[in-house]
């Protein structure tokens, strides 16, 4: 790739503000999957009765909807990425491509 | 006919566990044909479909683009779907559902693991995996690296996950049809092996995209109706099927919350850890990133391929509870001795835990609906291995022979040929490992690739991407740390010192069950040090180039226009 070219992307105020954006929203939703899914094993690990205790008055335990939710937080935290990434940061990659072909 | 399936699912379950090839041998005779008739014309028909969308993927695939990436012309929502029917394994329906039938609460965690792997694949790896290779992820972590040493640290990562993953789907192949068709276990090898070298070989990624897709609706469709019809019974209420299924189940009440699979925390999070990042080091799914156009639709697909599995393990949940219920009552599901009115609700039942799923099926929908359960479950294992091979004859066509062998100076034609003889030797291969291993105990093989993929092509990759300082000395020590801690950890832990080894119980010199822990935190102290005490000339070099590719991974500038047409 042109030297010149990365040069003026990296110069571009425009793109430092797109990686700053996306590494610390890409950075944030990271350590909360970690921390849910984590947090759901050290669970397993240390607190078993805890997981095991039944909700009001039937046999469906406290473990069943937590392990539910790690599975659908998953599929939210994917949604939400997605939806900024193809969207909001598409577009400013777009407007500095465009600004530094010129 | 319906005591003839009994006898010969008797008859194969004793095969499989014993090796009793011979018990097979001599129930064939008796009505072979009669045998799963409806499970073999609509895996017929599955074949015969597949087949016929090789053959039109064959006459387009002409450039080398074709062949490793379809052109470069999947959608998102393809690839999720591709994506799902690459990872959504036999051993994921079967085995996870065959775990919450025998053990409640424990399967659940199993599919938690294998879920979170992909939003890390999302947050960190797609889009500049997308933006900077172009067939393998050895583009990636060769980019500003010497490509020489790295491309063949990355082959080796990557036909190592692919040998330890093929050898496991091969018997767990080989024993299911055994089962579910009555076939001998060489002849549903030799099937597995031929059907998935024409896809590959003739098809390329086209069709083998197709094939997973096609396998992974129909895996989709399967799995949802039988949840919905073992919710039906219980009035759509899973607290009435959970309380049923307590009653039922000899463990009671202790199904519902955890029980003895995970033991120590260490092992636990070791687990865990391997789940999480070996999937985001799997080279069959980091290749599917270079089927679709852009970073936009490579974000895409992970979202639809995260909801579809998610969704598939809350299915699998329903049917393993499902099984409780419906199969652990019946005695005709279960190996029943002569004269006896009792059975182990566990461990007798035909076949193994792992088939109630298949079981369910019958117990759901009739034999109509268990030979589509069944083909379904050869289809799934199809794709798998099909998705396995073609990322590790990729691995060896464009890493290790066009860039390491031939410098570079190889015409696409060559590169493609080149690529679809590995193909057909992957493939005696693996039927050839798969029937070495036939007496094997496997289950600890697809938990090694997870944890070597998690501790060589995971570290390397990441580490290419985000750390500027690192260099080819520093990642092919810490890669090479990883690959030979991971394998010498399970060798040493009981999984293989004890259970394969027969050493005595508890002499394993490592104690937790996984090493990814380990392995993978040696593997990234290993990059970054060695990286940071090589001061060679190369090394500066490497760093330097380090702002270009950095520029490329955020925008996609300069990315491999896939398709060639």
């Amino acid at each position: 790739m042109d030297p010149e070219l990365i040069a003026k992307i990296k110069a571009n105020p425009q793109y430092n503000e797109l990686v700053r954006k996306r590494s610390s929203f890409a950075r944030i939703l990271t350590v909360m999957m970690l921390l849910i899914y984590f947090g759901f094993v050290l669970l397993v690990a240390f607190n078993k009765p805890l997981l095991a205790t039944p909700l009001a008055g039937g046999v469906t335990t406290i473990g069943i909807p937590l392990g539910v939710f790690v599975i659908v937080s998953a599929f939210i935290l994917t949604g939400i990425y997605v939806r900024r990434a193809n969207g909001e940061f598409d577009n400013m990659t777009k407007e500095i491509i465009e600004k530094v072909k010129k | 006919m319906r005591a003839l399936v009994k006898t010969f699912i008797a008859a194969g379950a004793l095969a499989g566990t014993a090796g009793a090839a011979l018990a097979a041998g001599a129930i064939e005779g008796g009505g072979q044909q009669a045998l799963n008739l409806e499970a073999i014309i609509m895996f017929g028909a599955f074949v015969l479909f597949t087949l016929g969308i090789t053959k039109w993927a064959a006459s387009r695939t002409k450039s080398a683009a074709d062949f490793y990436t379809a052109g470069g012309g999947i959608t998102g929502f393809q690839n999720g779907l591709a994506l799902a029917g690459d990872y959504m394994s036999a051993a994921s329906f079967l085995g996870i559902s065959g775990l919450v039938f025998s053990t409640g609460y424990d399967g659940l965690i199993f599919s938690v693991g294998w879920l979170v792997g992909w939003p890390v694949i999302l947050f960190l790896i797609a889009e500049r995996l997308r933006n900077l290779g172009k067939f393998t992820f050895a583009d990636v972590a060769s980019f500003r690296l010497q490509p020489t040493p790295i491309r063949i640290l990355a082959a080796i990562g990557t036909l190592t996950v692919v040998a330890f993953y093929l050898i496991a789907q091969m018997v767990g192949a080989g024993k299911l049809i055994e089962l579910l068709f009555g076939l001998p276990y060489l002849y549903a090898l030799i099937i597995v092996g031929a059907l998935m070298i024409v896809y590959v070989a003739f098809g390329g990624m086209t069709a083998t995209t197709w094939v997973q897709i096609i396998k992974a609706i129909m895996l989709l469709g399967g799995a949802t109706f039988m949840a919905l019809a073992v919710l039906a019974q219980f009035g759509f209420s899973p607290e009435a099927l959970f309380k049923r299924a307590t009653e039922i189940h000899p463990k009671g009440g202790a199904i519902m919350g955890p029980g003895g699979l995970v033991s120590d925390p260490v092992s636990a999070i070791s687990l865990g850890l391997a789940l999480m990042f070996g999937t985001a080091g799997l080279p069959h799914i980091l290749m599917r990133f270079f089927t679709v156009a852009d970073a936009k639709e490579a974000r895409k697909s992970v979202f639809y391929a995260t909801g579809f599995i998610g969704y598939f393990y809350i299915l699998t949940f329903i049917i393993g509870f499902g099984g409780i219920v419906l199969l652990m009552n019946d005695p005709t599901y279960y190996k029943v001795a002569q004269g006896a009115t009792s059975y182990d609700k566990i461990k007798d039942i035909l076949g193994g835990t792992n088939m109630a799923a298949v079981h369910l099926s019958k117990a759901v929908g009739g034999s109509l609906f268990l030979g589509f359960i069944s083909a379904v479950a050869f289809a799934t294992i199809l794709a798998v291995v099909a998705g396995l091979t073609l990322a590790g004859a990729s691995a060896v066509s464009h890493d290790l022979y066009a860039s390491v062998i031939a410098k570079g100076n190889v015409s696409e034609g060559k590169e493609v040929t080149i690529s679809k003889v590995s193909s057909v030797i992957i493939g005696i291969i693996a039927v050839a490992l798969g029937y070495l291993f036939e007496k094997q105990n496997v289950a600890f093989m697809v938990g090694l690739a997870f944890s070597v993929a998690a501790s060589i092509n995971f570290p390397v990759l990441l580490m290419s991407m985000f750390y500027k300082d690192m260099t080819t000395r520093g990642a092919l020590i810490g890669g090479f740390i990883g690959l030979i801690s991971s394998v010498s950890l399970v060798i040493l832990s009981s999984t293989v010192w004890v259970d394969v080894l027969g050493n005595p119980k508890g002499s394993a010199p490592f104690p937790y069950s996984n090493p990814a822990l380990f392995s993978m935190t040696a593997a990234f102290l290993g990059i970054w040090l060695f990286s940071k005490l090589d001061n060679s000339a190369q090394a500066q070099k490497e760093r330097a180039a380090y702002d270009a590719q950095a520029v490329r991974s955020e925008t996609g500038i300069g990315i491999a226009k896939a398709s060639a047409h």
